[in-house]
């Protein structure tokens, strides 16, 4: 039942898709740390931990892609669970820094002393246990997920009110995660780390495997994500996307459906934001703000939606743009992702993969189209009715 | 006559006194409302007279306000919600045919088949020879077979309606209400589609709501005539259309 | 108020009174030269007599005691104010005020005043004035003796009362009376009548005087004293609450201002313009323009700078709001969705449009005159600017009522949302309607942003702040009716500000957030939403 689940997934492009992703895991790490600095193949570290966060950010957007693309929910709140995914992995990593802190206090991060905290609060403890804390990079946003549809999904909430009461739920933890009673570090949120898992987080190596981890669990996910939508709770899926009342009254549980979905894409979600997090060596209460979470709309639409690979290259694509832009003309950076929000919606809507998918389908279609016609002359028109059982 | 317990008793759907306002308009003014097992009845009635509104309270859309609505005499329609109705038992098709557009006419028949509807057991499902077997006969009886692996959205409006059928008989219903299946058929279509409809209702029941004069002749089946929210008349085509306030309210002079 | 302001207010008002004529019963110039020579205690006496003396000419002199200008020529023992002239000082006389010649530092000696003195001084000027002829300078004497009651001055206070004819000044001495007689000796059947008084009187004024003599008060006055107490108290929290409410008024009509221009957009058309915030912001940067020009050509018009910005803005934000209908939006009809970030991205451009040419800093744009202070309504304040905004919107809410119900637009608008097939078949130009449609909800956000620069930074960032807000307040209010909005906007304004004193300003704002989000679970199209049907089609 399991093998078939995941055989189902490995379709053309996914195929290809994880082989590449496979790749690049072993790839860049072994050209940063095996070359030589001096040689032209060498890849060096900020390039690592750079093509990382795009890596991350990827896979927020194939998440983003699993409930917008294929259940038709424009979350405009994803950036949340990413956000949350980011602190549990965060709060693993202060508690790692131990007595290393500016203020030496063996127990409690920098900004609780500087509080005048007096103990670990209670949400704090077990973060110290790296087990624990990645069980809470899937637990958390999927609980969010899960309490939020719960009441959404159940009271069918749709459409645009439920992509605005998305955006309030992320507008609603940024503020809350900006107060400094809410033990999170308030502004500046959490950072500098030492080490992970006893492995400074500095240093080459631990940046390549947090690449090649990145790398490895986006081809999972990508897999897990192809397997949900090429089974028949997928069609159910798009099903709900095109005409959901039909679903319904062919007896499906549309609210269920929605809501597993929802919660799988926050857990993915969740890990890219604990992979992210390592890599850039921050995370604070900006990570939830609403304009983020747009952002990863777009990335998807770029790539095209409900395609799984389109948001991966979107992602990617629009994030080198992003580095390249804001490094070379800061002006211009809004100036042109204002304007691919715009071009995209207007001139490509299916996205770059959703276009060419779709070039080759139509292509496809053209040639059944031709021999359904000669069939059509032979059915003869008579009515063969029958019971139905 | 039969008391009224008997009528409950023997009845498959049963309506009483049932009646719902939207804003101050009584779309439902306390109908009532039966059908038997294995009946095929025909609803007719002016624009407004709640003939969807009504199919809308069966199916579980919408809450009555007030009244009965009882499924084989036991189950409250009113205290379940669509999923739930559809698993009893109930299929619906709306006045637009609404199939899945971007599924072929094979996945659409897939989805519609009455397996567990569960998020595991659909995850993880895979097609038995027996479901394959009995989406082939599906695709003859509504003659799609030939455009099984085509998408939904490439057939006909005739097509399209047609299919929608087959996914009602895929769930294999009890009951079958069917919102004006022949709205923009061509002649030929129509006839096809009141024999399918008569072969249908050999085995569940069906309750068919039509404009079309002609088709429900076809049909020849008891005629229920709804305005303003309840009965007006009931009974066969030619005592319901020689009823003088089905002439003045619906058919005209 | 300090008391030297308080002491040269009533100065002021002396010197314009002083053409009247005193009524004074004897000449108090030897009580004032007898201060001469008298030491603290003598002078205490002296400053009794010269206050029963009643005559409110030794006022300046009094003045001039407390703040250490009092002095005495030696050669003669003469009392006289005296001013830093020079290297030595001009006397004045202290009763009629006029010049006595100049002196040399070294022939008049200062007369010493002490604290003791000075509240002697102080009640004994209190008690003077409110013999004055001058009609206010009895309520403002009143108004002094009712803030530091003293019992020195109870006698002068109810002979004063005695003579008053004039109501208000009346009722006011009858409170600073009560006030007085609280912390004098007199009978507690009094004192109980004077509980009485301030308790009527109110105010957080009261309840400190009230407060104040709570410890010295007799044992049996207590419980009179408590409820009076807790009646003020009570009728002080009516008065916070209303306070209240007038905050949430003024923020919900803010949010009413940013929102009802969405509600124009997405209510009316469905169309989800992330870019309102923008209009309202290009609104805020119509009004520093109009403002600038004006400064620099006709700083005499600046009090109108707003009444000229509200076409511009509007004119402005309506052109560019056509422009995007046109140029984005239009292609979107339908998909909701797709409009959303289309429009995030014009919003993205706006915002860096600005950027580039004003910069990414606050821009100062000035209030007008009659935009500026407040004015207390019984136990609170009220700020000109709120209320205008709190007017402004209320008429701009009304005009998009009447326009939309009563104007042809207005009809044609109604017509095309109803249904767009009939109404082009009927012959309305619906690409046209849809465009103007648009241009007036961007327009009006245009003006919203007017009202806007009054109360908030003026930075490319100002419409982010309001974005999510207005879209809270119309899928609150209900899509599709104005009315809705209105009613969102208030109550979503007055549930802030009720939240905010007992959880913080942050904290409640995330609870009417988290408040939004539930209520929409159980009214998932608001609170005025269209039943039935009509909502599928």
């Amino acid at each position: 039942m399991i093998s078939g689940f995941v055989f189902r997934a490995l379709e053309g492009k996914i195929v290809v898709a994880i082989a590449i992703l496979l790749g690049i895991a072993i790839l860049v790490p072994a050209l940063n740390l095996l070359t030589p600095p001096d040689s032209a193949l060498h890849i060096p570290t900020y390039a690592v931990s750079l093509f990382g966060k795009y890596l991350c950010y990827a896979l927020l957007a194939l998440a983003l892609d699993l409930v917008w693309g294929y259940c038709g929910i424009l979350s405009l709140g994803h950036g949340a669970f990413f956000a949350l995914g980011g602190y549990a992995m965060g709060m693993y990593l202060m508690r790692q820094i131990g007595s290393r802190g500016v203020y030496g206090n063996p127990v409690l991060p920098d900004f609780m002393v500087f509080l005048n905290w007096k103990e670990l609060p209670w949400f704090w403890h077990g973060f110290d246990w790296f087990v624990f804390a990645m069980a809470m990079v899937v637990v958390v946003p999927g609980l969010l997920a899960f309490i939020f549809g719960w009441f959404a999904f159940r009271s069918r909430v749709n459409g645009v009110y439920l992509s605005i009461i998305t955006q309030a739920m992320t507008y609603a933890l940024l503020l809350a995660f900006f107060r400094n009673d809410m033990g999170f570090g308030g502004n500046n949120g959490l950072t500098d780390f030492k080490d992970i898992l006893g492995f400074p987080v500095q240093a080459d190596g631990t940046r390549a495997v947090l690449f090649a981890m990145s790398a490895i669990m986006l081809a999972l996910c990508l897999l897990i994500a192809s397997a949900i939508v090429r089974s028949k709770f997928g069609k159910v899926l798009v099903g709900v996307r095109d005409a959901e009342s039909r679903v319904r009254f062919l007896g499906f549980r549309v609210e269920n459906i929605k809501l597993f979905t929802f919660v799988v894409s926050a857990m993915m979600a969740g890990i890219a934001g604990a992979l992210f997090v390592p890599q850039v060596g921050i995370i604070n209460p900006g990570e939830f703000a609403p304009a983020n979470s747009i952002e990863v709309v777009v990335w998807t639409a770029v790539g095209g939606r409900g395609t799984l690979v389109g948001p991966i290259i979107g992602a990617v694509l629009v994030n080198a743009g992003k580095s390249f832009f804001t490094g070379a003309f800061p002006e211009i950076w809004l100036y042109a992702l204002g304007g691919l929000f715009i071009a995209v919606t207007l001139f490509l809507p299916k996205g770059i993969v959703g276009t060419v998918q779709h070039g080759l389908k139509a292509r496809k279609a053209i040639k059944a189209a031709a021999e359904a016609e000669k069939g059509r002359d032979e059915a003869a028109p008579v009515v063969q009715a029958q019971a139905a059982e | 006559m039969n008391t009224i317990s008997e009528t409950r008793q023997k009845s498959l759907l049963y309506l009483e006194n049932v009646s719902v306002s939207f804003d101050g308009f009584k779309a439902l003014n306390s109908l009532s409302f039966v059908v038997e097992p294995g009946e095929l009845r025909a609803i007719i009635g002016p624009n407004g007279a709640g003939k969807t509104t009504m199919m809308d309270i069966i199916t579980g859309k919408t809450r009555p306000d007030t009244g009965t609505v009882l499924f084989e005499d036991a189950i409250d329609l009113t205290k379940k919600d669509e999923a739930d109705i559809a698993q009893l038992g109930i299929g619906r098709k709306f006045q637009k045919p609404t199939v899945f557009e971007s599924h072929t006419v094979w996945d659409n028949l897939e989805l519609a088949l009455n397996r567990d509807r569960g998020v595991f057991a659909t995850l993880f499902y895979t097609l038995s020879p027996e479901d394959k077997a009995r989406i082939e006969e599906i695709l003859s009886t509504i003659r799609l077979s030939h455009r099984k692996d085509e998408l939904a959205a490439n057939l006909s409006h005739g097509q399209k309606q047609w299919l929608e059928i087959g996914m009602l008989l895929a769930q294999e219903p009890k009951l079958l209400l069917v919102d004006e299946p022949v709205a923009g058929m061509t002649d030929a279509e129509t006839a096809e589609t009141a024999e399918l409809l008569k072969e249908i209702a050999k085995t569940r029941s069906v309750v068919v709501v039509e404009h079309d004069m002609g088709f429900i002749r076809e049909l020849g089946v008891k005629v229920t005539c709804l305005a303003e929210g309840s009965v007006l008349a009931e009974g066969s085509i030619d005592f319901v259309s020689n009823d003088p306030k089905v002439i003045e309210n619906y058919l005209g002079r | 108020m300090t008391l030297k302001s308080l002491l040269q207010a009533f100065l002021a008002c002396l010197i314009l009174s002083f053409a009247a004529p005193s009524f004074a019963q004897s000449d108090p110039r030897p009580l004032i030269d007898a201060l001469a020579k008298a030491d603290f205690n003598e002078a205490e006496k002296l400053l009794g007599q010269i206050a029963a003396s009643g005559d409110a000419r030794v006022v300046p002199a009094l003045n001039a005691f407390a703040e250490g200008d009092l002095y005495f020529r030696k050669s003669d023992n003469l009392v006289f104010i005296a001013k830093t002239a020079g290297s030595g000082f001009e006397l004045i006389d202290p009763l009629t005020g006029t010049s006595a010649g100049q002196a040399a530092k070294n022939a008049v000696t200062k007369i010493k005043v002490n604290n003791n003195l000075r509240r002697v001084i102080r009640s004994a000027m209190g008690g003077l004035t409110l013999l004055s002829p001058d009609r206010a300078v009895r309520l403002q004497a009143a108004d002094a003796v009712l803030r530091s009651p003293s019992p020195e001055n109870l006698d002068l206070v109810e002979a004063a009362l005695a003579k008053e004819t004039d109501k208000e000044v009346k009722a006011r001495m009858e409170e600073a009376r009560a006030v007085s007689v609280l912390s004098s000796d007199r009978s507690i059947d009094e004192k109980r009548a004077a509980i009485e008084t301030i308790k009527n009187l109110g105010g957080r004024n009261s309840l400190g005087i009230l407060n104040s003599v709570s410890g010295s008060i007799d044992a049996g006055l207590k419980g009179d004293l408590d409820a009076a107490i807790a009646a003020i108290e009570s009728e002080q929290q009516l008065w916070d609450m209303a306070q209240n409410v007038w905050y949430g008024l003024s923020l919900g009509s803010v949010l009413l201002l940013a929102a009802i221009g969405l509600a124009i957009t997405f209510g009316v058309m469905g169309i989800i313009n992330m870019a309102h915030g923008e209009m309202v912001m290009l609104g805020a940067y119509s009004t520093f323009v109009v403002q600038d020009v004006i400064r620099d050509n006709a700083p005499n018009l600046f009090d109108w700078s707003l009444a000229i910005a509200l076409p511009v803005a509007f004119l402005v934000t309506g052109a560019v709001g056509l422009v995007i209908e046109r140029g984005v939006i239009r292609f979107l009809y339908g998909r909701p969705l797709e409009t959303l970030l289309a429009t995030w991205g014009v919003s993205l451009i706006l915002q860096q449009t600005i950027r580039s040419i004003f910069g990414p800093t606050n821009q100062e744009v000035g209030n007008p005159s009659w935009m500026s202070g407040s004015f207390p309504v019984g136990g609170m304040t009220i700020t000109w600017n709120r209320m205008w905004i709190i007017l402004f919107s209320m008429s701009i809410f009304v005009a998009l009522l009447v326009l939309l119900k009563k104007s042809a637009f207005g009809l044609n608008m109604r017509a095309v949302t109803q249904n767009r097939r009939m109404a082009s078949s009927m012959g309305i130009r619906t690409p046209w309607v849809d465009a103007f449609t648009f241009a007036l909800g961007s327009g009006i956000a245009g003006i919203a942003g007017v009202a806007l620069s009054q109360i908030d930074n003026v930075s490319p960032n100002l419409g982010q702040s309001y974005i999510i807000d207005s879209f809270m307040v119309v899928v609150f209010g209900g899509v599709g009716n104005l009315w809705g909005t209105l009613v969102g906007a208030l109550s979503l304004g007055v549930l802030n500000k009720f939240l905010e004193p007992s959880v913080g300003a942050v904290l409640g704002k995330i609870l009417v957030l988290v408040l939004i989000i539930l209520f929409i679970q159980k009214r998932p199209r608001g609170l005025f939403a269209l039943k039935g049907r009509a909502v599928e089609a």
